[in-house]
């Protein structure tokens, strides 16, 4: 039961965290500067992103509910399961952001709730 | 070296880096996480993370991190989600291998089905996708 709730508490906030890293990356753009110098003005850059902080919040509590989750249950069950995050955000594309989710995307979202369930067994 | 095929190498290189630092990383952290008490306070988290193996774990999904943030900023989704999904499998061979742990054939079949579906998201997401 605890392994459940800390899979929930993983899978909603990698949600947000992953929904606030994409959105702030793909407005950066390409990075193409890896020089230290270079990866000095990054790291200037994104520490101003409201959005890439909050992402990393959301990403540091999932981090914690993973590390706990270890403890708990195998790495062969904990990894694969925190896949059911595209299951909720295939359901966050579509009916929140109003995107479109084709026939293959919503097939994939399928296979991953069925493959976690079958985890549980 | 053509632009395209400097991206190309670019590419393969941060795809190498994204899947072995998440494989070694998961790896570590759970190593070093089964050899300690059961985390309870905020100061348990707190010794955890500055103990060895869970402090290379981390170290390992930092750069995972920073290596995933890297190749989202040109590549798209719908090629990062697949290549994730390879960390799976990843896992499932390390927990059988490395930790002893017992896969049942119903627990190798859901992962599975995990990797083939993380693959059906990824192919049907378009660019612009913001998931």
């Amino acid at each position: 039961m605890r392994a459940w709730v800390l899979l929930s508490v993983i899978v909603g906030s990698t949600v947000m965290g992953d929904l606030l890293q994409s959105l702030e990356m793909k407005r950066h753009g390409e990075i193409r500067d890896f020089r230290p110098s270079g990866l000095g003005r990054l790291m200037a850059t994104l520490a101003r992103k409201t959005g890439l902080i909050l992402a990393i919040m959301f990403m540091a509590a999932s981090f914690f509910a993973f590390m706990t989750l270890l403890q708990v249950a195998d790495l062969s069950f904990a990894v694969p399961a925190s896949a059911a995050t595209l299951v909720l955000e295939t359901f966050l594309a579509r009916f929140v952001l109003k995107e479109r989710v084709d026939s293959r995307r919503w097939l994939g979202a399928c296979l991953v709730a069925c493959g976690v369930a079958l985890l549980a067994q | 070296m053509h632009p395209d095929a400097r991206l190309r190498w670019k590419t393969r290189l941060f795809t190498i880096i994204v899947v072995l630092s998440n494989a070694l990383g998961n790896f570590a952290l759970a190593w070093g996480m089964r050899h300690r008490a059961p985390t309870l306070s905020p100061l348990d988290y707190v010794a955890a993370i500055f103990s060895p193996y869970v402090l290379l774990g981390i170290t390992l999904l930092i750069l995972w991190l920073f290596s995933r943030m890297a190749l989202l900023s040109w590549a798209d989704l719908s090629y990062v989600l697949p290549v994730t999904s390879c960390g799976y499998v990843a896992s499932a061979l390390i927990g059988r291998f490395f930790l002893g742990e017992q896969i049942s054939p119903v627990r190798w079949g859901g992962t599975l089905l995990i990797v083939a579906g993380t693959v059906l998201v990824g192919r049907g997401s378009h660019t612009g996708d913001s998931l």
